[in-house]
């Protein structure tokens, strides 16, 4: 118990899962620290979305643990599982970005922003609109504040999940397939504002197909396969001499695809 | 003919006061009927198997009682057991239950069809219990389902017309009164027809209302 270091603000212990008959997580462990931007890759069905889901306890996770900057999620203090509002407590504290978005639809941009602050976190309104709309601005939407989600395009609606997410001053922000809902197109424009919080030093979990942004933005690639982590690395070296013949297969057919 | 209805004209104040109390408990077991659903609804979805059961049995019985019936058991048969309700409250309680019962599974199918990431985007920021329900679930039920719940407002305007036979003085009674006391049952009778029907279109404007609503945010 409590074997974080530091600087971990996640640190993941020995998380297993299992639906069914199918054990879609196997003994996973690693630690993430501040400032990092890890990204999960690895073949579809090789329980990366699970993963993230577990992280928050949007899935209960059947072994091990999990230490949001040394605090212990799922299970109290008492050693019990935790109730929906201990839960909760500790969401708010986990931003997460949605492969499709999830935007509330009867909210408008600005809205869905201040939601969670305001009635969630209690914080004060005025600032909380205040900062919601620097959020905005930040990723490039400022003019849509008062548009529902439903007006806007899919890399508009993205950028929006991402400024929902920040809004809540998360320690940590997890991103579930950000860019794969999307029009070829539309990514670039998502793939930029992600850039830019990698840059300023978020912390970060993001499970994506897009190899370009994990070899540039990343500061270590998680590579998954059947529900274990087979390999990690700094991407520079994953890319190019990974050190599994499943990594460099899973790279090729990437690459070539 | 005229003749006819220059009586019913004459009994306007009768027919205006039933008119009125039509209104009041159309609105109050509309009101009333809605809350109660809100419970039931998320009763009707939860994991805890036998909640849902129980819930389940309860608005099942209730769809498949005739409403008539319903008012009878509820106004002469409940004294049985000590329980003696007057004839607003009988009609009131009536009335609301057995709409609850409607409005908890237009609530629960419109639930089902909706997408889950929203409501577990919800979960994820920190949202449960009532407050998930009544700021993340709720409002785009109300909206996707605004035409089925005014579909059920009217139906309430109408079944409380037989609550006449509780001696309740709604419209139908205030009709029929008249008609009982002149003889003139066609005019008595198409006027509250028409009165029942600008009810109904009242409830269809708010309907359109709340759909221009749903529509800028589809």
């Amino acid at each position: 118990m409590g074997m974080t270091n530091d600087m971990a603000v996640l640190d993941v212990a020995g998380i297993s899962k299992r639906f069914g008959d199918l054990q879609v997580l196997s003994d996973i462990s690693f630690t993430v620290t501040r400032g990092e931007t890890v990204c999960v890759l690895g073949p579809s069905g090789s329980g990366k979305s699970t993963l993230l889901r577990c992280i928050n306890w949007l899935e209960r996770p059947d072994a091990g643990q999990i230490y949001l900057n040394g605090d212990r999620i799922g299970i109290n203090n008492g050693g019990v599982v935790m109730s929906d509002r201990e839960l909760s407590r500790v969401r708010t504290r986990i931003g997460m970005v949605f492969q499709h978005f999830a935007l509330w639809p009867h909210l408008t941009v600005l809205q869905n922003l201040m939601e969670a602050p305001v009635q969630v976190q209690k914080r004060p309104v005025a600032e909380v609109r205040e900062e919601a709309m620097a959020l905005l601005a930040k990723v490039g939407l400022s003019d849509k504040c008062d548009v529902f989600p439903a007006r806007l395009s899919g890399g508009q609606k993205q950028r929006v999940g991402i400024a929902r997410a920040l809004a809540m001053k998360p320690d940590v922000l997890l991103f579930d397939e950000p860019t794969s809902a999307l029009d070829p197109e539309l990514v670039g424009e998502v793939l930029l504002v992600m850039r830019e919080l990698a840059r300023e030093g978020r912390t970060m979990v993001i499970v994506t197909h897009e190899m370009g942004f994990a070899r540039d933005a990343a500061t270590r690639i998680l590579f998954m396969d059947r529900g274990r982590v087979v390999e990690t690395g700094r991407p520079e070296r994953f890319f190019v001499s990974p050190d599994t013949e499943r990594a460099r297969q899973f790279i090729q057919r990437y690459a070539a695809g | 003919m005229i003749r006819d209805f220059a009586i019913v004209w004459s009994e306007r104040d009768l027919l205006l006061s039933g008119l009125g109390n039509t209104t009041i408990l159309s609105v109050l077991s509309a009101i009333a009927g809605l809350v109660i659903a809100f419970v039931l609804t998320p009763a009707l979805m939860s994991k805890r198997r036998w909640l849902a059961l129980a819930v389940r049995v309860f608005v099942d019985g209730m769809r498949c009682v005739p409403f008539l019936l319903f008012a009878y058991i509820v106004y002469y048969g409940l004294p049985s057991f000590g329980i003696r309700l007057d004839n607003w409250s009988s009609g009131l309680v009536a009335l609301t239950v057995y709409h609850a019962a409607y409005l908890a599974e237009i609530l629960r199918g419109a639930w089902a069809a909706q997408p889950r990431e929203p409501l577990e985007a919800g979960v994820a920021f920190g949202f449960s219990g009532p407050r998930l329900f009544r700021r993340i679930i709720l409002p785009p039920l109300l909206l996707a389902a605004g035409p089925i719940i005014g579909n059920q407002m009217i139906q309430i305007v109408k079944d409380s017309a037989f609550l006449t036979i509780i001696a309740l003085p709604e419209l139908t009674h205030a009709a029929s009164s008249i008609q009982s006391r002149h003889y003139v049952p066609f005019a008595a009778f198409i006027t509250a027809v028409f009165l029942y029907w600008g009810l109904c279109l009242i409830i269809e404007a708010g309907v359109s209302g709340i759909d221009r609503l749903a529509a800028a945010r589809r």
